[in-house]
């Protein structure tokens, strides 16, 4: 498996450490409730099909790349820097 | 009074010619880890240009000849055989003695650096001055090429001596093997 680092290019699986899915990067306001925290943190789909999952480029160019990618064809679609990806 | 001896990473273990390859130790005399601020690459690089007539390299570029600069990962490279000018625009941090460094040339020395990093070396992909941060077996390593059968690769100097196993393990291999006869 490669993933292709907008920073290094296609690369090889061993140099990525595998964080999750990416809905991390929407994290609820401070004051939100339980529900919602409770979702943030514990709940994940399990989507057949497309998905979009934070990898570290961990033994490349040290960035978080957002990786969109098919669980059912294990297609890899794109990536992109989570540095340009608004909060 | 205790005298301290100062030793080079890979002392006593290098150099050494396995096969078609040489093994030998670089030592810079200075190695300066600069990482630009915001917005500040391209000011760092026409200082860095104004001092030493090199320019902040591109991702996955090495820049330079005799002082170069290597990228080095997202936003910073490693400026590595001068001493650094003052950067107002960086944070600089003086690396010299946390790396060590193997030149690794010759006939097999693609062959050899393809057993063991998962990077495409062919040598119209990886070209002379192509640079890239990757694993070498277990290690993160910086591997650059520096000329058309010779790259350096760089390790945290505490891995001085698995790199020197590795590189000597493989290139073993490599020289080992009988080609088939047709
Ligand atoms: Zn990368």
């Amino acid at each position: 498996m490669r993933l292709p680092c907008p920073l290094c290019g296609d690369r090889d699986r061993r140099e990525f450490y595998y964080q999750g899915a990416a809905v991390t990067l929407n994290r609820p306001a401070p004051e939100a409730d339980a529900d919602a925290w409770d979702a943030y943190l514990h709940l994940r789909d399990n989507p057949a099909g497309e998905t979009r999952d934070l990898w570290y480029h961990e033994a490349g160019c040290g960035a978080w790349i957002m990786v969109t990618r098919n669980t059912l064809t294990h297609e890899v679609l794109g990536a992109e820097l989570i540095e340009g990806v608004p909060a | 009074m205790a005298r301290l001896i100062e030793t080079s990473p890979c002392a006593g273990l290098l150099p050494r010619t396995i096969g078609a390859v040489d093994l030998s130790e670089v030592e810079p005399a200075q190695i300066t880890l600069i990482a630009p601020f915001k917005g500040q690459q391209a000011a760092v690089s026409d200082a860095l240009d104004a001092a030493l007539g090199l320019t902040f390299p591109a991702p996955n570029r090495a820049t330079g000849q005799g002082a170069r600069a290597v990228w080095s990962g997202a936003g910073q490279a490693l400026l590595i055989g001068s001493a650094c000018p003052a950067l107002p625009g960086a944070a600089c941090i003086d690396q010299s003695d946390a790396w060590a460094i193997v030149r690794i040339e010759g006939a097999d020395a693609a062959r050899v650096l393809a057993r063991l990093t998962p990077l495409d070396l062919r040598p119209e992909v990886f070209q002379q001055d192509h640079t890239a941060r990757s694993v070498l077996g277990q290690m993160p390593v910086s591997l650059t090429r520096v000329g058309r059968h010779a790259y350096e690769v760089m390790v945290m100097r505490s891995m001085a001596r698995t790199l020197v196993q590795e590189l000597t393990r493989a290139a073993q291999g490599v020289a080992d093997r009988i080609e088939p006869s047709i």
